[in-house]
């Protein structure tokens, strides 16, 4: 079965450059805004979308993505609606890739099975739960794999040659290597490091390799994508969005443009890697 | 520890993948799995070493002050004219509560790895103040996350943190209480997994902890055991204690859970009311997955976690124990639930009729004793976890009755 993230990855390969994946939250700052952002996205740049969904205690995320989720769920985002806003841009896109990033409680929640038939409804080709470790992948993973959604697991600094097997085993779409020990929004990683682990992991797996956590601009981007398969920025969008916010923490005329301004920036970095490298 | 559940046995829990029945797991960020992993091989190696345990009985002895006394309760018997009541005397450990049983063990294993900076969360400080306590004696660094809320509501305890040479972190995020300070105590350690010990205050987390923080609470029943047997010649026939996160009372109930002529009660804080803002979570939450493990929790119907409320701050986690989730559902023990009025009430009997001022804590438990004693013939033999001492609340308490100190 070939899947959307198998398409758009292929056909990255085929142009010779890195895949750019944004991370953005659902219902952030508002439902309307955050529909317009996810639809803009494509155009400003990214090849792969990662559909946040907010969760009350984002156990591996920092302070900007927490305080994205609060905005999220203030707003009254709920999974119902953040499959319905998948839906909805599904209608103008039938080409890039969404996946839903999140924590496992409000799947669990929503009930696995019924979660699994939605979202494969709404047109989501995978998925992203932080809190699930291969040592869990009968609550998700596998039921996951057989509904036709890809699993996408992290791997971190952590992840041992050892460990690795287990991480890749039920692995599909693409691997997200997180390239510090740390949480999202944190430190700048050493992208010397960051190259050799993505060449440890492929060494193990022939899926593309994503690479994330501390990427905040177009250099930081530029840099990661010489090794990577793709370059995956989250907090950076969503401080932009901050940014863009009035005193009340309401959109205003800007905020889409923010994000897309940057996504736009992103991608010249990432397209131009690795003709600047050689 | 890694057995199956064994038909005939409610102890030999949780299974090889930290499962109590559907509760428990390791719902956790990939960067902490390996740490987690090597925390359940150091501890089983542990728990299997003579000098391990060896050292741990002596700190117990000589620093903690163990065994705790059980205490005939003549007065309160009296009193409520029925069950003879006993109290298991944890508030007179040093630090003055049974958070130090678990805090020693875990300092002890995080000196086995080589670990020498320690992390830990904390609700009212208890936790916090036992941690910081080893912390010092063995020449630690420690780092306590706390809830900005708690720090101005928890002053005393702070400034006991901070002496102790403890760093107190205000959690800034969420809604600024325990449930937060857990997150962010988290979030350290997936940030300086390498270096770091994430010494967890209660029979929650990630498997291990449910099942590591159990076994070194479980001194608390092993030497209620032992005592009733000197001062009665027999097993009691109900035990009792309040739930926070469920590690005083996992710790009372363990060694007597397949003993099927005990009754076993614990008792979550029901705030203002089941139908208001409580911290039950048994009583009016459902199963659900955070901070590592399944197990009931409060939440809104989309899955999102609620706060708990309580007057006793070191209650009012929106989770409890996956153990104690099993032992509900399987009824091997009842919850039932006290109102913070109920909780101050007897808080207030307690220290007038026995000369012992009781945590808030475990005037919850209290407050069902005053339930269920009445209930029971005089030869029935009823043990109530005290698990701390109510010095820390006196403030408090003065405030809600009106007091000005
Ligand atoms: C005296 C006392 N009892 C009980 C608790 C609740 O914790 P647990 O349910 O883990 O015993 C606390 C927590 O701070 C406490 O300080």
């Amino acid at each position: 079965m070939t899947t959307r993230l198998d398409t758009r990855f292929a056909d990255l390969a085929r142009e010779g450059r890195a895949g750019l994946v944004t991370y953005v939250m659902a219902g952030d700052p508002d439902r309307e805004t955050a529909r317009a952002i996810l639809k803009a996205l494509p155009g400003a740049g990214a090849d792969v979308i990662e559909f946040g969904m907010p969760f009350t205690d984002p156990m591996a995320d920092g302070p900007s993505i927490q305080a994205a989720g609060l905005r999220s769920l203030a707003g009254g985002q709920t999974l119902k609606k953040t499959l319905e806003d998948i839906a909805w841009f599904r209608e103008g896109d039938a080409a890039t890739p969404i996946v839903l990033m999140g924590y496992f409680n409000p799947i669990y929640i929503y009930g696995v099975e019924r979660f699994l038939a939605d979202a494969k409804a709404a047109g989501i080709d995978g998925l992203i739960v932080v809190d699930l470790p291969p040592e869990e992948d009968s609550e998700l993973c596998i039921p996951a794999l057989k509904a036709g959604l890809n699993f996408i697991r992290l791997a971190t600094p952590t992840t041992d040659d050892r460990r690795l097997p287990t991480v890749l085993g039920n692995t599909s779409g693409f691997v997200y290597y997180v390239s510090i020990t740390g949480i999202t929004g944190a430190a700048t990683p050493d992208f010397g490091k960051t190259a050799e682990a993505v060449a440890r992991i492929k060494r193990h797996t022939d899926l593309p390799v994503a690479v994330g956590f501390g990427v905040k601009n177009a250099d930081h981007a530029s840099a990661v994508a010489r090794g990577a398969d793709a370059v995956v920025v989250g907090s950076a969008l969503v401080e932009a969005l901050k940014g863009s916010l009035d005193a009340e923490g309401k959109a205003t005329a800007g905020t889409v443009g923010a994000v897309t301004g940057l996504v736009g920036s992103l991608a010249s970095g990432v397209r131009h890697a690795r003709k600047a490298a050689e | 520890m890694n057995a199956p559940l064994k038909p005939n046995s409610f102890r030999s829990g949780p299974d090889e993948n930290g499962r109590f029945g559907i509760y428990g797991g390791r719902f956790v960020a990939e960067t902490l799995m390996p740490n987690i992993l090597e925390l359940e091989r150091a501890y089983r190696e542990a728990r299997n070493d003579p000098a391990y345990v060896a050292e741990m009985a002596s700190h117990r002895t000589h620093y903690i002050g163990r065994p705790s006394p059980l205490y005939f309760a003549e007065r309160l018997t009296e009193h409520f004219g029925g069950a003879k009541i006993y109290l298991k005397r944890e508030e007179l450990n040093h630090t003055g509560s049974h958070k130090v049983n678990n805090v020693l063990g875990q300092i002890l294993l995080a000196r086995r790895m080589g670990k020498k900076r320690i992390i830990a969360e904390t609700g009212a400080g208890q936790h916090g103040v036992a941690t910081a306590t080893l912390c010092a004696r063995f020449g630690l660094e420690c780092i306590v996350y706390m809830g900005a809320v708690d720090v101005a509501r928890q002053a005393p305890n702070v400034f006991r943190m901070k002496m102790l040479g403890a760093t107190v972190v205000p959690v800034q995020s969420g809604a600024k209480t325990l449930k937060d300070a857990m997150n962010e105590a988290l979030r350290d350690w997936v940030t300086n997994v390498e270096t770091t010990f994430y010494c967890i205050g209660t029979v929650a987390g990630p498997h291990p902890y449910p099942a590591m923080v159990r076994d070194f609470q479980s001194v608390i029943g092993e030497e209620t055991r032992q005592q009733m047997q000197e001062a009665e010649g027999r097993l009691p026939d109900s035990l009792i204690a309040c739930v926070g996160g469920g590690s005083n009372a996992i710790g009372l109930f363990h060694p007597f859970l397949d003993d099927p002529s005990v009754e076993i009660y614990g008792v979550e804080a029901a705030g203002h009311g089941l139908d208001k803002l409580h911290a039950a979570s048994i009583s009016g939450g459902k199963p659900g997955v955070l901070h590592g493990n399944r197990t009931y929790l409060l939440m809104d119907e989309d899955g999102q976690i609620q706060e708990g409320h309580s007057i006793s701050a070191g209650l009012d986690y929106p989770g409890i124990g996956p153990e104690h989730s099993w032992l509900n559902d399987i009824g091997r023990v009842t919850y039932l639930s006290a109102t913070d009025d109920e909780a101050l009430e007897a808080f207030q009997l307690m220290s007038k009729v026995e000369g012992i001022i009781p945590a808030l804590e475990c005037a919850h438990a209290m407050a069902k004793v005053a339930e269920l004693a009445p209930t029971k013939p005089k030869d029935h033999l009823m043990v109530v976890n005290l698990s701390g001492r109510g010095d820390k609340d006196v403030p408090q308490v003065a405030e809600m009755l009106g007091t000005k100190l």
